[in-house]
């Protein structure tokens, strides 16, 4: 028998807001193990009455960060774990959680490239992993993000992203706002299509790595499209969800 | 268990009463959605080209065409469904045809322990033998009264209820007897080789 992947109790040391819906919640964890970029940890709540709850969480930081690991939550308003991290937890409190896990929707540097990210709402959390694992690597596959969000205040790690394509001529992001943009918005303003994939496979470079996550229609929508457009389906790894509640 | 962690200020959800509360595995949460989670892409299987075979370790191997299948003797099944991603789903609607009736066709071999189901797409899972017969699994072609939808496997999806839903091969189109246990694509990625969810036997060492 392999060892169990055993429950330990982590402290919550730092909460970082993303959007009015997102917050990143950093994990210190006294046994910490590297993770791959796409993995996710569970999180077990426990009432005093005993009663359990358990959920995954995508890890958004990089596995070079060692003894530690961010969590982007979304706040789910009928949701169970998703408004406890939101509404009840502060710097300080101790989180049962265990991981990593998960080891397909997963890339490491040695995959190498180039890599072709599709992303709706919050399913870019564990691409973000993904490219923040790739720009500390010492060879950098030419990446193209596409993220798909309601409304520009939406945009989970807005500024970072832009930060790091503004640094790395080999980083392409693509933005589309689908429920209202801003004055002077210069991105896309409607659901992912074949015009935007054709464009993120054009700016990817031949035979992608292709990594979707998202809700199940965007999903089933890129990755439809994508196979359609000639890309072998043993190359596009997804990841679909419903809200994790 | 005095010394069980308790996490600040956790209420939880109104509590399932009576029938329903019994009917959940440990760290599992009720929905009335139906999830989709796949690895890859969904695969576009015509009818006209669909087969299911059974092969292996049985005395005469089988083929049927999608005609073919559909018209063995079916039944409606109503079963709960748990997926090792934290959902259980009650009292899910499917129509198929009994895997007892399948592998009585072919005559299994006394030393085959162990199948492997294949899907279009390249998908497999393990499963011990012992736990497809007896009435415990099927292959369904409809849910709730309509064909079933690609992304919940269609136009044929192995159903096996009572361990988690990652063993239940969306896209099946076939099944392989064997006499040694081979690891599937999830068991081969961390996930348990049984996946019983009343156990809670979600990943490897669990």
């Amino acid at each position: 028998m392999p060892e169990p992947l055993a429950w330990q109790i982590s402290t919550v040391t730092a909460i970082r807001t993303e959007t009015a819906e997102v917050s990143s919640f950093t994990l210190e964890l006294p046994t910490w193990r590297p993770h791959r970029a796409g993995q996710h940890y569970d999180v077990r709540l426990t009432a005093a009455d005993g009663y359990q709850a358990q959920r995954s969480y995508s890890i958004a930081s990089p596995p070079s960060r060692a003894g530690e690991v961010d969590l982007t939550i979304e706040k789910i308003a009928d949701g169970e774990v998703s408004p406890y991290f939101h509404d009840t937890v502060v710097v300080g409190d101790r989180v049962e959680v265990r991981g990593p896990i998960g080891g397909y929707f997963v890339w490491e540097p040695a995959f190498g490239g180039p890599l072709l990210l599709i992303a709706g709402g919050s399913g870019v959390v564990p691409l973000m992993a993904m490219l923040r694992e790739r720009t500390s690597a010492e060879a950098r596959p030419p990446a193209v993000l596409l993220h798909s969000s309601r409304t520009f205040d939406d945009v989970i790690y807005r500024d970072e992203l832009a930060a790091l394509a503004a640094a790395d001529a080999g980083l392409r992001v693509i933005q589309t706002l689908t429920r209202s943009q801003p004055p002077g918005w210069t991105g896309y303003d409607r659901r992912i299509d074949r015009a935007m994939l054709t464009e993120a496979i054009a700016a990817a470079g031949p035979s992608p790595l292709v990594y979707i996550c998202g809700p199940t229609l965007l999903v089933e929508a890129a990755a439809n499209g994508l196979v359609e457009l000639g890309v072998p389906p043993s190359q596009v790894r997804t990841e679909r969800f419903g809200p994790t509640s | 268990m005095s010394d069980r962690f308790v996490s600040r200020g956790f209420v939880g959800r109104a509590r399932e009463a009576g029938d329903k509360a019994g009917r959940v595995p440990p760290g599992q949460y009720l929905t009335d959605g139906f999830p989709v989670l796949s690895a890859g892409p969904t695969p576009q299987v015509p009818l006209d080209s669909w087969e299911f075979t059974i092969t292996g370790l049985v005395r005469a191997p089988a083929r049927w065409s999608w005609q073919e299948f559909t018209a063995l003797p079916s039944r409606d099944w109503l079963v709960d469904i748990s997926c090792v991603t934290k959902w259980t789903k009650l009292d899910t609607r499917w129509h198929g045809v009994s895997l007892d009736d399948l592998l009585g066709a072919v005559e299994v071999e006394p030393r085959a322990r162990f199948v492997t189901a294949h899907s279009y797409g390249g998908y497999t899972t393990n499963l011990p033998l012992t736990d497809l017969l007896n009435n415990q699994a099927f292959v369904a072609w409809q849910y709730d009264g309509a064909p079933l939808d690609p992304a919940h496997g269609g136009p044929a999806r192995l159903v096996v209820p009572h361990l988690y839903l990652w063993k239940s091969a969306k896209w099946v189109r076939g099944l392989q007897l064997r006499e040694e246990d081979e690891p599937g694509f999830w068991e081969s990625l961390g996930y348990h080789n049984r996946g019983d969810p009343w156990r809670e036997e979600r990943y490897s060492g669990d």
